[in-house]
C-alpha cells in the first residue's frame, strides 16, 4: 500500500515473531494477524517473508512445529517458542530498547 | 545445537524433497483459505474473498518458491541438477565425448602409472618404524680408491661400545646355504646379522623369539629364523616348527622364530636369517666383510652421525689387533672415513633420475592431451554461441554459465581419469609381474590411495584449466554478433581461429620434444649395443653357480679337484664345446677388489698400491668366455695343483704397468707384502664386467687354488661354470647338469642357473625399458599432435567455404587453393616446431644422465625428429587441404 515505509526488516521480523509466540503457540496466519491487530495496523507482514522466517528460526532452533488440528477444524502448523527461542527474545528486547532509547536521545539533541 | 538441527534438516528435505514441497504447500494453502476466511467474515462474496486473498499474498509460486529456497540443501541440489544436466548434454554428442574421453584417458592414464612408479620406488618411506631414523652404515677407502667399503667386525664392536649417536647398530651380510634333510638338497639365500639387527629395524618375529646375545656366541647352539615365505612352503606354516632342527651346510641349527610376512629387506630374497656368531677374541682390524645398518637416536642428524663415526675409527686400532703381516700404516694409508647414508636412497640408488625422466615425458604427453580437449571444448562452445548468447540476454550471469562450461569439462576430466585409472593399474601389474627391468622396491609399487588421490587431483584440475579457455571465451559472448542468425559464417572472427591455433603450435612443440628424447636413448641403446663387453656369442653360454662349503669338503687340494671334477663331466656331455670356473658372472660380480703390488714398481712411501679385480679362474676361461688371449698363454690345471704362483691380466692393466701387453709377459705381482710373486704369463682381453655402460677394470686372473700365507692354499668355494654348448638355456642340457654335478656330489645344489645373454640383456634393461616407455609417448604425442592439426585445418577449410568457392569461381587453379591451406598447416607446424627444438635443447640436459656417448644437443636426432615432425605435419595438413579442393563453386557461393 502507498503510505509510511512500513515493510519490516528481517530483523525486527524475527523479534515480534517471537515475542507473538511468547504468548502462545500459533499457527501462521494467526501470527500475521495478531502482529497487525497489536500494531493497530502499522506492520504490514508480507506472507513470503513470514513463511521464510518461520524456516530460518526452526533451523536456528528458536521455534519447533507441529502440525495440529484448528478450531474450524483444519490441518496447520504450529509454532512455539524454544527455552533458547526465550532467552533470544530476552536478548533481542534488551537491544532494540538499548538502541531506541540511544536514537530518542539523538533525535531529542538535534531540536 | 542449530548447527545439527541445520544438518539434519538439510538432509532430511535431501532425502525426501517431496515431502518437503508438500508441507509447504500445506502451509501457504492454509494461510489462503484463512485469509479467504477472513475476507469472507468480512462481508465479502466467497469468490471476492478468494481472490482478495490471493492479491494479498502476491504471487503464490514465487512465495513458494522463496521458502523452499531457504537452506544449505538447494545449494546441494542445483549443483546436481547442473551435474546431471551438463551429463546429458555430454551424452548428447558422443563423438566428441569418446574422443575426448579417449584422449584424456591416455594421457592421464600414462601419467598415473609413472607417479605410481615414482611413489612407490622414491617417495613411499620404507616399511620400517621410524624409517627417516635408518642409515646405512658403511665406509670409503679413499687411500684405494674403494668407494664401498662396507663395515669390519673390528669396527662394529668398537662403535656399538662406544657410540653416542645411534639407538642401535646392526651388522649384516647376505649368504647362502646349502640345506639338506628336506628333500632335494637346495641352496637357500638368507642374511648373516647381529643380534641387534631385526630391532634396529623394528621388526618382531610373527613367531617365537627375537635373537639374543647369547645367539651370537660362537660357542652356543647354532639358531635361524625363518622368513614367512619359507616357513609357508617347506614347513607347512606350522607352528610346530619351533624349536626344530634344520641342516645348514651340514651343521644343525634350531629354529628360534618365523618373520612377519611383510618382512623386506634391501630387496633381497631372504629365506633364513642367522646370528653371525662372531668371537670377539679373535677379531682382527681388518676385515671389511659386511654392510652395517643402524638407528639415529631422535634428534641426531646424519653430520653428527658420521662425525661421531669418524672420531670413533680412530679408537679402533686401540681395541683390536692388527691382521698378520699388516702393519698400523697400512690401516692408516687406507685412509678410511665414514659413509652414512639415509637406508633408502641406498636401495633406490641411482634410478631416480629415469623415473623423474619419464614422470617428465609422460606430463608433456599429458599436456598435449588437455590441449587436443581444449580444441575440442573450443570448437563445441563455438557451436553453441547463440544459445549462451540467448542465455546472456535473458539474464543468465556470467558466473552461471561459467560453471555449467566448467561442469562439462570437469565431468570430462573425472571419466577420463575413471578410465585412465583402469589403464594405468593394467600397466602398473603388467610391470611389476614383469619384473623386465629390475627396479628396486618393485613390490612397493601399486595403486594405493596416495595414487588414486593424485589422479583424481590431475583429473580434476585437467578439467578445470582447459574448460577454463572456453568458458573465458564464450560465457560472455558479444551478444550483438552472436545473435545474428548468420552468426555461423562469422565464426572465423581472427580471435577465435588465434586460441586454437595457439593450442595447436603447444602441441607440436611439445611432440618434438619427446621425440627428441625418444631419438637420443634410441641412439644411446645403439651405442650400448655396439660396446664390445668382452665376451662373444652369449647366447651360447650358459652359467651356473656351485657353492662348496667346508664343512662338507675340508680341504682345499680336494675342493678344487672336485670342481674340475664336475667340469669334465659337464664337458662331457653332448654338444658342450668348452667349461671353466670363474669367480663372479661377468656383467653381475662386483666387488672383489684389492690392491696388486707390482715388482719392479715400488709403489711409493707412504702410497698404497692401486686396487684391482681379481677374479679366480680355471684353464679354458678365455675359450668359454669366447674372450681372446691377446698375448701369452693360460694356466694349466698342473700348474693350479703344484701352486706354482702364475696370473694372467687383463688388457688394459697390461698397457697401464708396462705399455704393451707383450712387455707384460714375465712380469712379477702379488696380492700383498709378503708371499710369494706370481709370473704374469698371459694377457686376456677387457671385459666390462661393471656393465657395458662402465669402463672396463682391470682385472687379475689368480689361479682357482689362490696363495695363502704359511698354509695349504684356500679354494675357491663359490664358482660360477661357463658353459659354451648351443644347447644354452634348455632344459635339457639343465637336467644333465644337474646330474653331472649329483654324480659328483649329491648334496651340491646347484644355483643361479642362466644364460649370459639373458644377464647381458638385464644390464640393458634399464636403457631400453626408458626407451620403449619415451617411444610410446613420443609416437602417441605426435600423433595427437598430427590429430590437433588435422582438426583445426578441417575446420579452417569448413569455415572458409564461401571463400573458396568465390577464389575458384574467379579462376584459381585447385592446386592452388590446397596449397593454401597446406601452407597454413606448414607455418603452424613450422612455428611449434621451432618452439619445439629450443625446448628441446633446454629440457634434454636433464636427461644427460640416462644418456651414453651422446650428447643431449645432438644434431642427428634433432634433425630426424624435426624430419618426421615435418612429415607427419604434411601429411594431417594435406588431406584436409585437398577437401577443400572439392568443393563446388557454385553451392559455396549459394549456400549462406
Amino acid at each position: 500500500m502507498n503510505g509510511p515505509n512500513t515493510d519490516l526488516i528481517q530483523g525486527t521480523l524475527d523479534m515480534l515473531i517471537l515475542k507473538t509466540l511468547s504468548l502462545e503457540p500459533m499457527h501462521g496466519f494467526g501470527i500475521a494477524r495478531r502482529i497487525e491487530q497489536i500494531s493497530k495496523g502499522v506492520f504490514k507482514v508480507n506472507p513470503g517473508s513470514l513463511l521464510t522466517a518461520f524456516q530460518r528460526l526452526e533451523r536456528v532452533g528458536w521455534l519447533d512445529s507441529e502440525w495440529r488440528q484448528t478450531e474450524n477444524s483444519r490441518r496447520a502448523k504450529f509454532y512455539w517458542l524454544t527455552r533458547s527461542g526465550r532467552k533470544q527474545l530476552e536478548v533481542e528486547t534488551a537491544n532494540w530498547n538499548r538502541r531506541a532509547s540511544a536514537i530518542a536521545r539523538l533525535l531529542k539533541a538535534e531540536g | 545445537m542449530s548447527f545439527w538441527r541445520q544438518v539434519t534438516r538439510g538432509i532430511q528435505v535431501l532425502g525426501n524433497r517431496r515431502a518437503a514441497d508438500q508441507e509447504i504447500d500445506e502451509e501457504v494453502n492454509h494461510y489462503l483459505e484463512e485469509s479467504t476466511a477472513m475476507f469472507a467474515a468480512k462481508g465479502l462474496t466467497p469468490d471476492e474473498a478468494r481472490r482478495a486473498a490471493r492479491m494479498e499474498i502476491g504471487n503464490e509460486a514465487v512465495v513458494r518458491e522463496q521458502i523452499r529456497e531457504y537452506g544449505w540443501e538447494n545449494t546441494i541440489d542445483t549443483w546436481f541438477a547442473d551435474l546431471r544436466y551438463a551429463a546429458r548434454r555430454l551424452r548428447g554428442k558422443p563423438g566428441f565425448t569418446a574422443a575426448s574421453i579417449l584422449t584424456l584417458a591416455l594421457g592421464i592414464g600414462a601419467t598415473t602409472a609413472i607417479f605410481s612408479v615414482v611413489e612407490g620406488v622414491l617417495v613411499k618411506p620404507l616399511p620400517y618404524s621410524r624409517p627417516e631414523r635408518l642409515v646405512a652404515l658403511s665406509h670409503i677407502a679413499q687411500g684405494v680408491n674403494i668407494k664401498d667399503l662396507g663395515l669390519a667386525a673390528s669396527l662394529y664392536f668398537t662403535y656399538s661400545e662406544e657410540n653416542r649417536v645411534f639407538q642401535d647398530i646392526g651388522m649384516w651380510q647376505a649368504g647362502a646355504w646349502t640345506v639338506t634333510g628336506l628333500g632335494d638338497p637346495e641352496e637357500v639365500p638368507g642374511l648373516m646379522v647381529t643380534n641387534r639387527f631385526l630391532a634396529v629395524l623394528g621388526v618382531q618375529p610373527a613367531l617365537g623369539r627375537p635373537f639374543l646375545p647369547s645367539d651370537d656366541d660362537p660357542r652356543g647352539e647354532r639358531t635361524v629364523m625363518l622368513s614367512d615365505g619359507y616357513w609357508k612352503s617347506h614347513f607347512g606354516g606350522e607352528r610346530t616348527v619351533l624349536g626344530r632342527h634344520l641342516m645348514l651346510n651340514g651343521a644343525e641349527a634350531t629354529i628360534i622364530g618365523v618373520l612377519p610376512p611383510s618382512f623386506q629387506f634391501l630387496d633381497r630374497k631372504i629365506s633364513l636369517i642367522l646370528p653371525q656368531r662372531l668371537n670377539r677374541a679373535e677379531v682382527k682390524l681388518i676385515g671389511f666383510c659386511c654392510q652395517g645398518v643402524a638407528r639415529l637416536k631422535p634428534g641426531a642428524t646424519l653430520a653428527q652421525a658420521n662425525a661421531d663415526v669418524a672420531r670413533m675409527l680412530l679408537l679402533a686400532p686401540a681395541k683390536f689387533p692388527l691382521n698378520p703381516g699388516l702393519s698400523a700404516k697400512t690401516f692408516r694409508d687406507l685412509l678410511i672415513v665414514p659413509n652414512l647414508r639415509p637406508l633408502k636412497d641406498v636401495l633406490v640408488g641411482d634410478i631416480g633420475n629415469t623415473l623423474w625422466v619419464l614422470l617428465g615425458g609422460v606430463g608433456l604427453l599429458m599436456a598435449i592431451a588437455c590441449a587436443n580437449v581444449a580444441n575440442l571444448l573450443l570448437v563445441r562452445a563455438e557451436g553453441r554461441r547463440q544459445e549462451l548468447a540467448i542465455r546472456a540476454a535473458i539474464g543468465a550471469g556470467w558466473g552461471r554459465i561459467a560453471r555449467e562450461l566448467l561442469l562439462e569439462s570437469s565431468l570430462l576430466g573425472v571419466a577420463g581419469g575413471a578410465f585412465g585409472l583402469a589403464l594405468a593399474s593394467v600397466a602398473v601389474q603388467a610391470l611389476v609381474a614383469s619384473d623386465f627391468v629390475q627396479l628396486p622396491r618393485i613390490h612397493d609399487i601399486s595403486i594405493d590411495p596416495a595414487v588414486l588421490a593424485f589422479t583424481l587431483a590431475v583429473s580434476l584440475a585437467a578439467g578445470f584449466i582447459f574448460g577454463l579457455i572456453p568458458a573465458f571465451k564464450y560465457a560472455r559472448p558479444h551478444l550483438s554478433g552472436a545473435l545474428r542468425s548468420d552468426g555461423r559464417t562469422a565464426g572465423q572472427s581472427k580471435e577465435r581461429h588465434h586460441a586454437r591455433s595457439v593450442l595447436v603450435v603447444v602441441q607440436v612443440a611439445l611432440a618434438l620434444v619427446l621425440l627428441v628424447g625418444s631419438g637420443l636413448m634410441m641412439r644411446t641403446f645403439q651405442a650400448l649395443n655396439r660396446v664390445h663387453p668382452g665376451f662373444s656369442r652369449a647366447p651360447e653360454i650358459e652359467t651356473m653357480r656351485i657353492f662348496v662349503p667346508a664343512e662338507q669338503v675340508p680341504g682345499p687340494e680336494r675342493t678344487t679337484r672336485m670342481e674340475e671334477e664336475i667340469l669334465r663331466k659337464v664337458e662331457a656331455l653332448a654338444g658342450v664345446s668348452a667349461v671353466a670356473i670363474t669367480t663372479g658372472t661377468p656383467l653381475e660380480s662386483c666387488c672383489d677388489n684389492n690392491p696388486v703390488r707390482v715388482e719392479d714398481q715400488a709403489s711409493r712411501e707412504g702410497a698404497a698400491p692401486p686396487v684391482r679385480r681379481f677374479k679366480y679362474v680355471s684353464p679354458g676361461y678365455v675359450s668359454a668366455l669366447g674372450s681372446r688371449l691377446i698375448a701369452g698363454r693360460e694356466p694349466t690345471w698342473n700348474e693350479i695343483y703344484k701352486r706354482i704362483p702364475v696370473a694372467m691380466v687383463s688388457e688394459n692393466m697390461a698397457r697401464e704397468l708396462w705399455t704393451e701387453p707383450r712387455k707384460a709377459l714375465g712380469k712379477r705381482i702379488r696380492p700383498m707384502s709378503i708371499g710369494d710373486w706370481h709370473e704374469v704369463i698371459g694377457v686376456v682381453a677387457d671385459l666390462r664386467d661393471d656393465g657395458v655402460d662402465q669402463k672396463a677394470p682391470s682385472i687379475v686372473y689368480w689361479p682357482l687354488l689362490r696363495e695363502n700365507p704359511g698354509g695349504a692354499g684356500t679354494a675357491t668355494r663359490s664358482a660360477v661354470y661357463l658353459i659354451r654348448t648351443p644347447r644354452a638355456g634348455s632344459i635339457g642340457l639343465r637336467q644333465e647338469i644337474q646330474h653331472a654335478v649329483a654324480s659328483v656330489n649329491p648334496n651340491l645344489p646347484v644355483a643361479d642357473v642362466k644364460t649370459l645373454e639373458a644377464v647381458y640383456k638385464r644390464s640393458l634393461a634399464r636403457t631400453s625399458f626408458t626407451l620403449v616407455l619415451l617411444a610410446i609417448a613420443g609416437s602417441m604425442a605426435l600423433l595427437l599432435g598430427v590429430v590437433g592439426l588435422y582438426g583445426v585445418i578441417s575446420y579452417s577449410v569448413a569455415g572458409r567455404t564461401r571463400e573458396v568457392g568465390i577464389r575458384l569461381a574467379l579462376g584459381a587453379r585447385r592446386q592452388n587453393v590446397t596449397r593454401m591451406f597446406l601452407c597454413q598447416g606448414l607455418a603452424l607446424s613450422g612455428i611449434g616446431a621451432i618452439c619445439g627444438l629450443a625446448a628441446a635443447l633446454g629440457l634434454t640436459r636433464l636427461m644427460r644422465s640416462l644418456l651414453f656417448e651422446v650428447s643431449p644437443a645432438d644434431p642427428l636426432t634433432y634433425a630426424g625428429a624435426s624430419a618426421a615432425l615435418v612429415l607427419a605435419a604434411t601429411i594431417g595438413s594435406y588431406i584436409p587441404a585437398r577437401r577443400a579442393t572439392r568443393v563446388d563453386p557454385m553451392e559455396a557461393l549459394r549456400a549462406q
